[in-house]
């Protein structure tokens, strides 16, 4: 049995790796780019994730980047007269790690928001993208627009300009925006009919239809969209000599030479281009768009807070969900560990092992994705499942420990009284295990509480997940940060204050 | 063994009773019979299987060899039979142990009560009534609200027999009685011992106190390295001891 789950655990490791969402490699070990020789150096981050045709590891050589981005940040350093040197980076945390110095410029697919105008410096856009609405090909007539989709679920990636183009109509259209952590599950959830819809941008869309069957994009796109590199303010005049070389590549044609290798050339590029240089000629000043006025602070507050407030309501819900589950069948295994025949205690033993030596993260998609062929559990349920049944090994392992805790020879004179097993459990041995048991497992839901934030990751957006959504909205994880941390205290002190009390309560001695 | 037959029969009829932990043979063929009313004591030095003996009557310790019959009920050698096969044993015979073992989260009262409410199905206002009147013969009620944990040694061992008593059983084990009480409180625990016997209660003691069992024991058995050396009446085998171990017996006593 476990060997089954095993090759699942490892099927689903080999699926489910994301295609934005990243994690970070260590610069040093990554051998991008070439020698710096003698030519000075242009840093750029992308996130190797982001995949073709943005920017990929080359399967012959893992170590060299490709990709349209990487082939335009090459324009640019030689524009400036550098060598480029890539810098891996996750892509939602693209600005902050440029305001941080990492590197001078961000490119991987960055959109030109109002927000990270506001905030940061945008070179002039170098690719016109589109967000389309992608559909199973049977359902290609039946939903064209998002209007056809009211209470239906859609997909996207989290933090994006399609997940705020969602949002906003939501309250428009009905529909249900569900956000993704990557960009190749929306799709495969859409196949498997966890989906009606996906919104992300056309290359996107175009990528993923390649690999996954059945599915058809709408052709009229719902907005358009442009891609930019992204500077740390204070760095404009390296921004005005970016823009220069980039209006220069466009006029000789370079960037269409690169896009067309790529196969993301079209006619909206060649006008897009056109006009940009036409623009950029006449305009005195090579700046990006106007930037918009960015909201204030308490604006900005009063508009989340009450999606924190919601988000906090579903870390409860599914924290004290997965708790319950997890204390009744922690106790169903604790007694099956200790009442039960060889073979039961052998594969409660496998269970509590397995559960304990695997990461609940894996859990949660062998669960949510690898199970998804013969049961499809919605994202709450297999939260709740996944967690739950996780931190039932531990429970079991504490209820466990309690049960043997009890002395023997107080269950030998309830014996001599004629109880029942089962009586003496649930009268003897269960209500001085509880006593035992209480504090730890206080402690136990307050880590639950935090480790909720992972189902995260099956699309549930909780309190971090949230606070993540803020972070990439205000370009800031301090104020997201505190407050989202905020809330993670005020629900856990009660607990640690309540197993304090208990622990001095019950303190008592067994002998 | 039933009607007439089984009245003149012993209470407690041991026979052939060998108990081993291991390769270690603790009682080497032991054979005890108590008459119903009867007051034994069972006599030794620590470790000659005094307690092994009790254990098995009450079937918390397994035996190779032998028969255990309780007032009609028969223990037979090999594992230990499972609970639901012991009802009518645990209806029988009562225990109370050396360290009490009283349940730690449960008040006096409800150490008491416990069996009677779910063993015996007894309402509970009627077992609490009962309780308390057991309580008050061994004078323990004003602690009946108490916890264990705050109760004195000889109070808790007042309460440990109530619970024995509670459900009636009209065999009773005590192990080791008096090893926790001061000389005071050893003459109480006699007198309410002999109260039982004198009630028809059949009573099996171990003890090493000599003059606890010349005082109030009608038989005195003594045992020594899994085995019976000696018995009869207390003032025969106490006064004139004819085995070494019965005469370390009464040395160690001083």
């Amino acid at each position: 049995m476990s060997l089954a789950v095993l090759a699942l655990a490892a099927g689903a490791i080999w699926f489910v790796a994301p295609a934005r969402a990243g994690w970070r490699m260590d610069p040093a070990q990554t051998g991008a780019g070439p020698a710096a020789g003698t030519l000075p150096v242009l840093r750029w981050g992308g996130d190797p994730e982001g995949g073709a045709p943005y920017v990929e590891a080359d399967p012959d050589h893992p170590s060299v980047m490709r990709g349209f981005d990487v082939e335009v940040a090459a324009a640019i350093a030689q524009g400036l007269g550098r060598t480029p040197q890539f810098i891996p980076v996750s892509w939602d945390s693209i600005d902050q790690s440029v305001r941080r110095g990492d590197f001078d410029i961000g490119m991987s697919g960055v959109e030109d928001t109002p927000a990270r105008r506001a905030r940061m410096l945008e070179t002039v856009p170098y690719y016109e993208f589109t967000e389309v609405l992608t559909v199973r090909a049977a359902d290609r007539d039946r939903f064209r627009t998002l209007a056809d989709l009211h209470g239906r679920r859609v997909g996207t990636l989290g933090a994006t300009m399609a997940y705020a183009l969602l949002m906003r109509r939501a309250g428009v259209d009905g529909i249900t925006p569900v956000s993704y952590d990557d960009d190749v599950h929306p799709y495969q959830d859409l196949q498997s009919g966890r989906l009606d819809a996906v919104v992300l941008d056309n290359i996107i869309a175009a990528r993923s239809m390649r690999q996954v069957p059945g599915l058809d994009t709408q052709p009229d796109p719902l907005e358009i969209g442009h891609y930019v590199g992204v500077l740390a303010p204070g760095h404009e005049a390296l921004r005005d000599r970016i823009d220069r070389v980039l209006l220069a590549r466009m006029k000789d044609g370079t960037l269409e030479r690169i896009f067309r290798r790529w196969d993301v050339w079209n006619d909206r590029q060649a006008a897009f281009e056109t006009r940009l240089v036409r623009e950029r000629a006449s305009a005195a000043v090579p700046t990006g768009p106007p930037a918009a006025a960015a909201p204030g602070l308490l604006a900005t507050v009063g508009v989340f807070l009450p999606a924190l407030f919601q988000a906090a309501g579903i870390t409860v819900v599914i924290s004290c969900g997965s708790m319950a589950l997890a204390i009744l069948a922690g106790m169903l295994i604790a007694g099956g560990r200790i009442y039960g025949g060889r073979l039961v205690r052998a594969v409660l033993l496998g269970y509590v092992e397995l559960m304990r030596g695997t990461p609940v993260l894996l859990q949660l998609f062998v669960i949510y994705y690898g199970f998804a062929s013969f049961v499809r559990l919605p994202a709450f349920w297999a939260s709740l499942l996944g967690l739950g049944l996780n931190y039932a090994a531990y429970e079991s392992e504490i209820y466990r420990g309690a049960l043997e805790a009890v002395p023997k020879g107080q269950l030998e004179a309830a014996r001599t009284l004629g109880l029942t097993e089962f009586q003496i459990l649930r009268l003897v041995r269960g209500p001085q295990a509880f006593r035992l048991a209480l504090p730890p497992m206080t402690n136990d839901f307050v880590a639950l509480l935090k480790d909720s934030s992972l189902v995260s990751v099956l699309t549930v957006v909780e309190l971090t997940k949230q606070a993540q959504i803020f972070a990439a909205n205000t370009g800031s994880w301090l104020l997201p940060g505190l407050l989202c941390g905020a809330f993670y205290l005020v629900l856990s002190l009660p607990l640690a204050h309540l197993a304090r009390r208990l622990e001095l309560r019950w303190k008592a001695p067994t002998a | 063994m039933e009607g007439a037959d089984r009245m003149s029969a012993p209470m407690l009829d041991i026979r052939g009773l060998r108990l081993a932990f291991g390769a270690r043979e603790v009682v080497r063929g032991v054979d005890i019979q108590v008459e119903r009313g009867g007051f034994v004591a069972l006599m030794g030095l620590s470790g000659v299987g005094k307690t092994s003996i009790l254990r098995a009557v009450v079937a918390l310790e397994p035996f190779t060899h032998g028969t255990i019959v309780v007032d009609g009920v028969t223990l037979r050698p090999g594992p230990l039979p499972p609970e639901s096969r012991l009802r009518d044993l645990r209806r029988k015979v009562g225990m109370v142990f050396q360290l009490h073992h009283l349940f730690e989260h449960l008040s006096a009262l409800d150490n008491v009560t416990l069996a009677l409410v779910h063993a015996l199905g007894v309402p509970r206002a009627e077992a609490g009534q009962r309780a308390m009147k057991l309580l008050d013969t061994l004078a323990v009620s004003p602690r009946a609200r108490a916890l264990p944990r705050e109760l004195s040694g000889g109070e808790a061992q007042r309460v440990a027999i109530a619970r024995a008593l509670a459900l009636d059983p009209p065999l009773l084990l005590f192990d080791e009685p008096t090893a926790s009480l001061d000389p005071a409180r050893r003459k109480e625990l006699g007198a309410s011992l002999a109260a039982l016997s004198r009630n028809g209660r059949t009573l099996l003691v171990t003890t090493h106190d000599v003059e606890f069992a010349r005082q109030h024991a009608q038989r005195v058995i003594v045992m020594a390295e899994g085995e019976i050396v000696e018995q009869g009446e207390p003032r025969e085998v106490l006064g004139r001891p004819q085995h070494p171990a019965s005469r370390r017996l009464l040395d160690a006593e001083g």
